[in-house]
């Protein structure tokens, strides 16, 4: 089916198939190969995005879906003059990446938490990140990044 | 100042954090366009003789290039000849003769998710479709699950072998061990086998163009992958490069490359097509290797006031179908069995079985977190016998800082240490004796919530092949700039931030000017790459002997440029300016030496290798609160000294803590993989295996300590494992701890609401 949506701020025309995943449409047809494949059940959060500002995991939505409506990848997370969004910028600075693979989908989890919540506690940040799964990290310095940008970015917009 | 032991963020971070870094799967070269899909067909059971496949009506299926089977594989030659009979029983390698892997599967398949052929495909939707039409007949034959159904040899999974023990080692305590001990403790107890599961899986992409094959790896080692698949193919490792491009974790279960990736570059070479494969999470559950799967049986005496008089440990390790690693990972199981240590009396017995499951392969510490799990259950059990606390049992039997280099009663020689030291800086750390006082108060008022306090003393071993060591070449450029190929590989290490800056640190050419370059075997042939905590001992001191040689030939090429003996010059490793000694005046810059040193250039290669091992060791504390009402388990604090000798990059280091951590807690709390009677994986996703998220786990709480190994000129040792060997005891111990006043003495892992719960009502006789 033909959708139209906007990723990462430009507008998107395709012929997608039904069943097409939008992960799959957001790596395969677009070559934005930020956000991962994980999983397959929907459980470790490597592929999440926001949709429409919220994150969702982008496994779990068809990229049919996704019509009419306004995706961002951690590649449109920096703004328009190419300074990084304050999560990005947090987690260099708290070392809250080791293997990468599950960054960013961390951080567009940790982006849209913030968002809902401007200064979360350390047990709201693991709580929201429960869907988000990393192998290297033990969790520790992605909280303690998540923390850092709260605090001393505000929501992170 | 030096660089050294600062805290300097990541090189490897922009990359990651604007673009999501170039995972093999990600990558878009030229070579791989309009690459066909990979999708394996798997054996959906345990153990079975296949009696036929069909593969018509798959390749009539939309937009399949062609559907592969072991009858395809006629380009390749026989499998290799069995090894010498006992030979190598301690090399991580397949055991091969009569226990021989096939690629694809021929006439039996002897674990669920085993390859039996795979369909290549225009897209993986299509694959996926396609892969449903091959139909394979499966004649069921007795599946081998448990470890006691494997002894009895009654179903052999290699009937030519004449048993499913593959290996066997060492062997009963001698009949007068365990005279003059007062007390003897003895017990049965389980270290599950866990997935590996790195984020990542496995991804192979491959193309063969011109004679020579191509193949992006997200391995561990692209050069002992480049070997492997030489091997396979019967092929000139010079006909081959594998590139290791970002790699999404490894924990071990990415060495080089196994079987599943073989047959993906075979079918490249053998379609002439590019081929790309990206297993999914279900298939990394079943067909990754995973780690761990022990049973141990420990045995430990001693006197009354406390010290350890002897310890035999019997090991069985379930190497599932097929013994990829010989019987490796039970003796480094064996030679760490006496663990931080003086004990007057050490002996192991060993037995690698096979059974019908998934192959068992190294897991983040790989036998020694299964030795120091064993030591450290018997030390509490035989503290409980006795009833002394804990940490005082351990601090009486520690091997004392005045015996290193200390020879183990088990095998080992531990280079360097202070263990009473790390236990008596944990111990302070986290409030022991406070801990003991609220878990006291929490007991007399009847607390349903308890509080248990779990301690683990662990000494471990990192590059345990120290003599097989490691390559680095160092260049620095006309332009100043310098680039440093690696045989270490990274794959979430931070291999880059740190070789910079060993450079900066040792020429003052600063960080951001350096590139590291790592698993490319056409740039870096010669290499081993990264396990077993080896990297920074060996592939680092590697990066630093070239900057020392790089810095004797600039000091020659710099006393020409400036008519001075060169015993006048030094090198400002501040600035990185060359100079007459006290004279600033005629410094010279890296560029200007570089250029001056004309075709002949700055560079060096070394192939580094270390005399002997290093022997990192610590202490860690948990925390834990154990609802007795329901058995829930919740970790609340976790406290560890972690020595690894030196610290180079200490935010790192802290980060390979944490991840250790999480994973040895991980193992103790909840994770495990399960099969039922008839071999079918029961966690085969990610909905029932239990991976640990950040809910799970508290913020972790570090020491510092830092000996220096007298074993290499940075005085360090490897801390990749640290945590998954320390902290699996401390969470253990302290589950037990929690319960140990309603009797409770053991508790096997992982310490789930329902073992615990069963635990508690067990004791209370309920």
């Amino acid at each position: 089916m033909d959708i139209t949506l906007s990723v990462n701020g430009s507008e998107v025309k395709a012929d997608v198939a039904d069943r097409m995943l939008l992960v799959h449409f957001i790596r395969e047809h677009l070559n934005l190969t930020a956000t991962k494949v994980g999983c397959d059940t929907s459980s470790c959060g490597a592929c999440t995005v926001l949709l429409d500002g919220q994150s969702v995991k982008s496994c779990t939505v068809l990229a049919a879906q996704a019509d009419g409506r306004a995706v961002t990848t951690i590649e449109g997370l920096a703004n328009g003059s190419g300074e990084w969004h304050p999560v990005q910028r947090a987690f260099r600075a708290e070392h809250g990446a080791q293997c990468g693979f599950c960054t960013s989908g961390m951080v567009m989890a940790a982006v849209s938490l913030l968002s809902e919540n401007d200064s979360p506690t350390e047990d709201e940040v693991r709580s929201a990140l429960e869907g988000n799964l990393c192998r290297c990290t033990g969790y520790h310095n992605i909280v303690r990044a998540v923390l850092a940008a709260s605090a001393s970015e505000g929501t992170g917009e | 100042m030096s660089i050294l032991g600062t805290r300097v963020v990541r090189t490897e971070d922009p990359k990651i954090l604007t673009v999501g870094g170039t995972y093999v799967d990600d990558l878009r070269e030229p070579e791989l366009q309009g690459a066909a899909r990979v999708i394996f067909v798997r054996s959906p059971i345990a153990h079975a003789r296949i009696t036929g496949i069909d593969t018509a009506d798959a390749l009539q299926a939309p937009g399949v290039v062609a559907v592969l089977t072991a009858a395809d594989m006629d380009d390749l030659g026989p499998p290799p000849p069995p090894a010498e009979p006992g030979a190598g029983e301690a090399a991580p390698m397949p055991l091969g003769g009569p226990w021989q892997e096939p690629l694809l599967a021929f006439d039996r398949v002897r674990f669920v998710g085993e390859p039996v052929a795979i369909v290549v495909c225009d897209d993986s939707y299509s694959g996926a479709d396609a892969a449903e039409l091959v139909s394979v007949d499966y004649e069921p034959l007795d599946p081998v699950v448990t470890l006691d159904d494997a002894l009895t040899d009654s179903t052999l999974l290699f009937p030519d072998a004449g048993s499913n023990v593959a290996v066997k080692a060492g062997g009963p305590a001698d009949a007068d061990a365990f005279d003059g001990c007062e007390v003897v403790v003895e017990r049965t107890i389980i270290n599950q086998r866990l997935a590996a599961m790195p984020m990542e899986g496995r991804a192979v992409a491959a193309c063969f163009a011109d004679g020579k094959l191509t193949a992006w790896v997200s391995t561990q080692n692209a050069q002992i992958a480049r070997f492997i698949l030489a091997g396979a193919f019967g092929m000139d490792p010079a006909g081959i490069r594998v590139v290791a491009p970002d790699v999404g974790g490894g924990f071990g279960a990415k060495v080089g490359i196994d079987r599943d990736g073989i047959i993906v570059a075979w079918a490249a070479r053998r379609l002439g097509r590019a081929v790309r494969w990206a297993e999914t999470r279900s298939e990394n559950l079943v067909a990754m290797t995973q780690g761990r799967a022990q049973r141990h049986l420990i045995k430990l005496g001693g006197t009354r006031d406390g010290h350890i008089l002897a310890y035999h440990l019997d090991v069985i390790q379930d190497t599932g179908a097929y013994p990829r690693m010989t019987g490796f990972l039970a003796f480094l199981t064996s030679l760490m069995a006496a663990g931080a240590y003086d004990i007057p009396k050490v002996q192991t017995a060993a037995r690698t079985v096979v059974t019908n499951t998934t192959p068992i392969s190294a897991y983040r510490g790989a036998g020694r977190p299964e030795a120091t799990a064993a030591i450290e259950r018997a030390v509490d059990l035989f503290a409980a016998e006795i009833g002394m606390d804990p940490g005082e049992v351990r601090r009486i039997n520690l091997v004392a800082p005045d015996k290193f280099p200390f020879q183990s009663p088990s095998g080992a020689l531990y280079d360097s240490g202070d263990y009473a030291a790390a236990l008596d800086k944990v111990l302070a750390g986290a409030g022991y004796q406070e801990l003991r006082a609220e878990q006291a108060g929490r007991r007399e008022r009847g607390d349903t919530v308890a509080l248990g306090i779990g301690l683990s003393s662990y000494v471990e071993i990192t590059a345990a092949d120290a003599a097989g060591g490691e390559t680095g070449r160092l260049d620095v450029h006309d332009d100043g700039t310098a680039t440093v190929y690696t045989g270490s590989s990274a794959h979430g290490q931070g291999h880059h931030t740190t070789w910079a800056m060993l450079v900066e640190s040792e020429l003052g050419i600063p960080m951001d000017k350096v590139t590291v370059i790592h698993g490319d075997t056409d740039l870096i042939p010669l290499a081993i790459g990264t396990y077993g905590s080896r990297s920074l001992q060996l592939g680092g001191v590697a990066v630093q002997k070239a900057a020392w040689e790089v810095k004797d030939q600039a000091k020659a090429v710099a006393a020409d440029m400036m008519e001075a003996s060169e015993a006048d010059l030094e090198l400002d490793a501040e600035t990185g300016l060359w100079q007459v000694r006290g004279d600033p005046a005629t410094a010279k810059s890296w560029a200007e030496v570089a250029t001056h040193a004309g075709a002949e250039g700055l560079t060096a290669s070394v192939n580094y290798t270390e005399g002997a091992p290093t022997f990192p060791f610590g202490a860690h504390v948990a925390v834990v609160e154990v609802d007795t009402e329901t058995g829930k388990v919740r970790l609340v604090r976790h406290v560890t000294v972690d020595d690894a000798g030196t610290i180079i990059s200490p935010l790192q280091a802290e980060g390979q803590r944490h991840g250790g951590i999480a994973q040895g807690a991980a193992q103790a709390l909840q994770e495990e993989v399960v099969y039922d009677r008839q071999g079918n994986p029961q966690t085969g996703t990610l909905v029932d295996y239990a991976a640990i998220s950040a809910p799970d786990l508290p913020s972790f709480e570090l020491l510092s300590m830092q000996t220096p190994t007298p074993v290499n000129a940075l005085g360090v040792k490897g801390i990749g494992e640290a945590g998954t060997i320390g902290a699996t005891p401390a969470v253990q111990n302290a589950v037990i701890d929690a319960v140990s006043h309603l009797g409770v003495r053991h508790i096997d892992m992982p310490t789930t609401p329902s073992r615990v719960w069963a635990a508690i009502n067990e004791a209370r006789g309920l």
